[in-house]
């Protein structure tokens, strides 16, 4: 993408706010405290150690990267991060559906890469929760509250807590975002 | 047919001033095009060679009067007086102003109509047979099927960025007019032995460079399970579907590098997660679509007409498209009415806004206010009493509409090509014209019998060449058009993919060539009942071969 990349933020619960988590790569150490998000590959790599901190911690998936070998450690994870490498790449929104429904994960998903305005609404459908946004553009809408004006859905979703059915089981009447 | 309720229109609206904020940020230039393109393209504007095109949704091609009205409204409000109906049920037009677009989709809301899906790697407007609810050998409707798929597929939140497009089609007769065999995902609705309606679901089917036929995943599904089955077709495809190439990437080519049992394996995996929850489809809520498509309030007749019958035998010409341009009804004394777009030497699929206004004016009164638009280009009415006939003949004469060509050799699909499409290699729609022209003459025609021709201006098949009983695709041979043709190819119930006939032929050598092989097949047929297909299918490749490259 050629869009400008401003600074990234935090969108959660319907505000920014600033970052709690620490993402780690593959080879630096550890940090001693603090939320901390790794890589699949790290996580198992190093998950004896990863599963004993206190503080949170949370899987950084790229994108369509399979859950299967941390299905049975979702309990242990506050957070998992899931990538858009390009806002084109829509495999993550599977992937978040999987986690809310089929693997009935409570955490925050969060999307990273790629986030774009016209986007957000379908990502809240398929169940992401937090949004890390470089896009000026969709920062600007965010902050004004010109996200989410279709708010008719024909699909049950994921997040199906806050919306009212409508007519027909598999319809859905949302709130603004 | 189906009607908006608050619902759908306020979804619809919101979409428009949705749209209309994007159109205001490409025009302000706070969007590049590359930045806009996304989003126009998720409501159907296309940048075509010389301007930008519209697309709009005619979901499983079900017109009103009144939509056809405000159709033919557009067309000369905002367009060049005609627009195009497209292979897959929809119409398009080509001259559209961006900064109108916005207005455009409006007018379009206020008859409950849309462009959303008409472009874009999502679930594309779903296509249906198009003589649904009138034709005599139908076992079940399949609009409600196609209704509920479309609201279900309406702005997908997990199924809008897909690695490629997605097609659905849906038939509810064992004759397959949708061609369903050439779809990502194809249904057929059908009973079992206890009456209960089952879909026959079919994966991986579709055209482009690498044409195939669609291989059959599920026989059996419940109705109920419909939306939970498709869902997790479309999870698997989403999560799994090349995106590494773009001609990789639909879902017949991971049903095939998968392998059916495999991918079946996936699906089934997925529906157990999701079948029996909040998708699962209430016999009520089916109940409660289905009754939009109620029977019209039809007449008791008998199955005959005098008024028909003597017409038949005093007018050559009525008896001619009688012939050809109508099919049977399920109810007796009534008839479907095929008007053909494919007037001699004219671009298929064009009809201007005083031929829309004309047949929306004779289907308000003669068709129970219903027209179809199917995937061979044409328009239908559905529902005319055989004592009408006459009339409705008359009325469709006297505004060029009453071709009688319905599956003869000049009832061409022929996609833009060359004169529209930024993607062609060759024109299209001048060689349909040509062929056309060659094949004028009616009693040739009907003696020819029916032969389906299909052209493609290019490798992506939107001519859908790969299954015309004769398929022509345009290729550029250095800078020239070129022609290649294939043979064999079929879209029913028999679905195959046309055979590579040998090398291609220049624009002007391509008329020649398919009289050749209409000639050849006149010589091969034991008698005029055997179709061309037949033919083709009897004797193959190679006699058509041979006539046709004999002195090269
Ligand atoms: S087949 Fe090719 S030339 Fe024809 S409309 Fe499709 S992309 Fe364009």
């Amino acid at each position: 993408m050629s869009t400008p990349e401003a600074q990234p933020m935090l969108w959660r619960d319907g505000r920014f706010v600033e970052d709690d988590w620490r993402f780690a790569d593959d080879s630096t150490p550890l940090p001693d405290g603090g939320k901390l998000a790794v890589s699949k590959v790290r996580f198992l790599a190093d998950r004896s150690t990863l599963i004993t901190r206190s503080d949170g911690i949370a899987i950084a998936l790229a994108s369509g990267e399979a859950l299967g070998e941390i299905e049975n450690d979702l309990e242990r994870l506050e957070m998992i991060a899931l990538h858009f490498p390009r806002y084109a790449d829509g495999r993550n929104y599977s992937t978040a559906r999987i986690l809310r429904d089929r693997l009935r994960f409570n955490g925050e998903i969060r999307a990273r890469g790629d986030v774009l305005r016209d986007q957000i609404t379908f990502m809240i459908r398929a169940g992401f929760s937090a949004f890390e946004v470089s896009h000026p553009g969709t920062q600007v809408a965010l902050r004004d509250g010109r996200i989410g004006s279709i708010r008719h859905h024909y699909q049950p979703s994921s997040i199906d807590g806050g919306f009212e059915a409508s007519g027909y089981v598999w319809r859905r009447l949302s709130n603004r975002a | 047919m189906y009607r908006y309720d608050e619902f759908d229109s306020a979804f619809v609206l919101e979409r428009v001033a949705e749209f209309r904020d994007q159109v205001a940020r490409r025009l302000n230039g706070e969007l590049t095009e590359d930045q806009f393109k996304p989003l126009r393209l998720m409501n159907g504007v296309y940048l075509q060679l010389h301007a930008y095109m519209l697309r709009v949704a005619i979901p499983y091609g079900v017109l009103s009067s009144r939509q056809l009205r405000k159709l033919a409204y557009i067309a000369r409000r905002y367009d060049r007086d005609y627009g195009h109906f497209t292979t897959r049920q929809n119409i398009q037009f080509n001259w559209i102003k961006l900064a109108e677009m916005p207005d455009i989709l409006a007018e379009l809301a206020e008859v409950e109509m849309h462009a959303i899906q008409t472009s874009g790697n999502c679930i594309r407007n779903v296509t249906a047979d198009h003589f649904a609810g009138a034709a005599a050998d139908e076992v079940i409707d399949p609009r409600p099927y196609a209704e509920i798929l479309r609201q279900w597929s309406s702005l997908h939140p997990e199924f809008t960025f897909l690695p490629r497009k997605f097609k659905i089609a849906v038939t509810g007769s064992p004759h397959d007019r949708a061609a369903i065999q050439v779809h990502d995902i194809g249904l057929e609705a059908k009973r079992d032995s206890a009456g209960r309606v089952r879909f026959a679901v079919w994966v991986g089917g579709g055209q482009g460079r690498t044409p195939m036929i669609a291989k059959k995943i599920r026989d059996d599904l419940p109705e109920s399970e419909l939306l939970a089955y498709c869902e997790a077709i479309l999870r698997v495809y989403n999560l799994e579907g090349r995106r590494d190439n773009k001609y990789k990437a639909r879902i017949k080519i991971l049903v095939h590098e998968k392998g059916l049992d495999d991918l079946a394996d996936d699906v089934e995996l997925e529906f157990a997660s999701i079948r029996g929850k909040s998708l699962d489809l209430p016999a009520a809520e089916i109940a409660k679509i289905e009754a939009y498509f109620a029977p019209p309030p039809f007449d008791e007749l008998p199955a005959s007409s005098a008024i028909y019958d003597v017409a038949v035998r005093t007018d050559p010409e009525f008896a001619a498209f009688a012939r050809q341009n109508l099919a049977p009804h399920k109810i007796n004394g009534y008839s479907i009415v095929t008007i053909s777009l494919k007037p001699i030497g004219a671009p298929p699929g064009d009809a201007t806004s005083a031929q829309m206004e004309a047949i929306a004016d004779i289907a308000a009164r003669y068709s129970f206010d219903e027209i179809r638009v199917t995937h061979e280009q044409n328009l239908v009415l559905p529902h005319v009493r055989l004592d009408d006939l006459p009339v409705v003949y008359a009325m469709l004469a006297s505004t060029g509409l009453a071709t009688p060509n319905a599956g003869l050799v000049t009832d061409i699909i022929a996609c833009p090509g060359l004169d529209y499409c930024s993607l062609a290699n060759a024109r299209s729609i001048p060689v349909a014209q040509r062929i056309s022209e060659r094949f004028a003459d009616s009693s040739r025609q009907s003696d020819i019998g029916e032969l389906k021709i299909k052209i493609s201006g290019c490798i992506n098949a939107c001519g859908h060449h790969h299954v015309g009983h004769i398929g022509i695709l345009g290729v550029d041979r250095k800078g020239e058009e070129f022609y290649q043709i294939t043979l064999g190819g079929s879209a029913d119930e028999n679905c195959a993919i046309g055979e590579i006939v040998g090398p291609g032929f220049s624009a002007d050598q391509i008329v020649d060539a398919i009289e050749q092989i209409v000639a050849t097949y006149l010589e091969l047929r034991d008698s005029p009942r055997e179709r061309f297909i037949d033919v083709y299918r009897r004797v193959g490749v190679k006699p058509f071969q041979e006539s046709l490259y004999v002195n090269a």
